[in-house]
């Protein structure tokens, strides 16, 4: 395929104070598919994320669609961890929609009415607009990720980045979420989610990176999806049940 | 109570000392409250007060050269910010280690400063706990115009302050310079610590940073409404206090600092939707 129509990687290693995280990771994935980013705990998955958005110091290339990050800045939503957020911060649900406007509007301008329409419109895709006026600490988890996922939308941007964004929410909002994903991926969106449960990974995602350290193996699904590999990447920490064409990973 | 009020106001007309005593306790209420905060947000209360410490150097280097504290004062701060950072990034010494080692030594290396110099005009119980009588006319517009500067950043920088605060990550992927903008609020906190110095003086400098912040934080949801109830408890506490140094005759800092505490104490505790008074006879309430 055409390098303008993926997202490549290549040979990406990051240390953090001599300690290896990352080794040599290199995979390449097609535009428009989402893309499950897994592995055990500590594997390095945020830490890929933060490389290829160049927030973390690392060696090795990363190209979207043939540009650099550095160029396509504005393209890219980030949903962040839940726990990354300060949810006492005074801001409202609204506000925090907004933000994802805020690459788009001029220094010297302020939010135009549009901006505030489109962030509304982002607000009713998830189901939270009755939400709009409320603390963000004074929701579920849930609702707090829909309205960061709002946030995203709101941004217009061809690529995104989810960091762990089932951690700990309703059946629900998981739901809205995923029918979500699969708009924007209808609609030629890159999408990469890290994601923990193994369970449901054959039905969300098109294309895997397995990760510990080192790449175990990227690819569609159906090849990555392997006992064989699911095993090598989460060594003994894990056993493995066949349940029909299921895997079901059980963390001790 | 209203006599003392009707002799303050006349005493204020007839005294252009306590003019300036009380447009210069003004203007540090608003920029005090309104940097205090960021300060308070991104969890930085240890550095506002190891900032503000550490720019007592600077001002004693600045009057033994005679040039004006003001500068001397804004290049400390920053270094010392700079300090800190480059020790804990450098090195596996945490911030807030970082801060106590920096902010004390800087403190230290000005006392010594100050006690070498016995015989000169340097009045330490004036940097340390300010005498707002004493503010001239120049010191008056230097104020000002750190007012209007510090003003005029936080308004056209409002939406990346505003992102950097509240979502570093986020920030930094939409193509901030999340680390320029830290280091721009150190500038405008240094800048802030200096203009507070005659008001309430190093050592209170931190009070008038936090409290008037904290307590707008109590009272409110909404960023934009925080930063301006922070401003305007800064400026009623930075009259009141003046008022009450006036009357019964106390360190004007202090008084300035003790009234803020007050307004804290009371949102603490009244505060309609934080407030720990009213949470009590809230019925607990089920969401649907
Ligand atoms: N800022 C940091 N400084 C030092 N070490 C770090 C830092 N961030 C991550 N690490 C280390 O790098 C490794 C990979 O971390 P990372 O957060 O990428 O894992 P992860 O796969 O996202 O794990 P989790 O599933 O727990 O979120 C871990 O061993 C972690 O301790
Ligand atoms: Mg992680």
């Amino acid at each position: 395929m055409d390098y303008h129509e993926t997202v490549d990687v290549k040979s990406l290693s990051v240390h953090y104070h001599g300690n290896l995280a990352l080794k040599n990771v290199s995979f390449t994935v097609n535009k428009g598919s989402i893309v499950g980013v897994i592995g055990p705990n500590g594997a390095g998955k945020s830490t890929l994320m933060k490389a290829m958005l160049g927030l973390e110091r690392c060696k090795g290339t990363v190209s979207f669609f043939g540009e650099k990050v550095k160029d396509i800045r504005k393209n890219i939503a980030y949903v962040p961890q839940r726990s990354s957020i300060d949810w006492d911060f005074p801001v409202l649900v609204k506000d925090v929609v907004l933000m994802g406007r805020f690459m788009h509007i001029p220094w010297y301008k302020i939010a135009s009415k549009k901006d505030k329409e489109r962030a509304f419109e982002a607000l009713r895709m998830v189901g939270m607009e009755e939400f709009a006026n409320r603390q963000i600490g004074e929701l579920s988890g849930g609702q707090q990720q829909r309205v960061f996922i709002a946030r995203s939308l709101s941004q217009d941007a061809d690529l995104f980045f989810l960091d762990e964004p089932f951690v700990g929410i309703d059946v629900k909002s998981e739901e809205i979420i995923v029918d979500i994903l699969h708009t924007l991926k209808q609609e030629g969106k890159t999408i990469f989610v890290i994601h923990h449960d193994l369970s449901k990974v054959e039905k969300y995602f098109d294309q895997l990176v397995l990760l510990n350290q080192e790449l175990i193996h990227a690819g569609e699904v159906k090849d990555v999806y392997r006992t064989d590999l699911i095993k090598k990447a989460y060594h003994g920490s894990a056993s493995l049940m066949k349940e029909g064409q299921e895997l079901v990973v059980v963390n001790p | 109570m209203i006599d003392n009020i009707t002799l303050f106001i006349d005493q204020l007309m007839r005294y252009p000392y306590l003019q300036n005593a009380m447009a210069a306790a003004v203007l540090v209420g608003v920029i005090c409250g309104v940097i205090g905060c960021y300060i308070i947000l991104r969890g930085m209360a240890l550095m506002g007060d190891a900032i503000s410490h550490a720019v007592l150097p600077g001002v004693v280097i600045a009057y033994m050269i005679g040039a004006s504290f003001f500068i001397g004062a804004v290049i400390t701060g920053v270094l010392t910010a700079l300090a800190i950072g480059y020790i804990s990034q450098n090195s596996r010494i945490k911030e807030d280690s970082a801060i106590g080692i920096m902010f004390t030594a800087m403190f230290a290396l000005g006392i010594v400063m100050i006690t070498g110099l016995q015989g000169t005009s340097v009045d330490l119980w004036h940097i340390l706990f300010g005498n707002v009588l004493a503010v001239s006319k120049v010191d008056l517009w230097i104020t000002l115009g750190i007012g209007i500067f510090v003003l005029i950043a936080v308004i056209i920088f409002y939406r990346p302050l505003l992102l950097s605060t509240f979502d570093e990550t986020m920030a930094k992927s939409s193509g901030l310079p999340v680390k320029f903008i830290h280091y721009m609020l150190m500038l405008l906190l240094s800048l802030v610590t200096v203009a507070s110095l005659q008001t309430v003086g190093i050592v209170l400098v931190v009070a008038m940073l936090i409290t008037p912040g904290a307590t707008a934080y109590l009272l409110t949801d909404r960023f934009p409404v925080m930063l301006i109830l922070s401003a305007l408890i800064g400026v009623i506490s930075a009259v009141a206090g003046l008022f009450f140094s006036v009357i019964y005759d106390v360190a004007s800092g202090a008084s300035i600092v003790l009234v803020a505490s007050v307004l804290f104490i009371l949102a603490l505790f009244f505060s309609p939707k934080q407030g720990i008074i009213p949470k009590l006879f809230r019925k607990p309430v089920y969401d649907s």
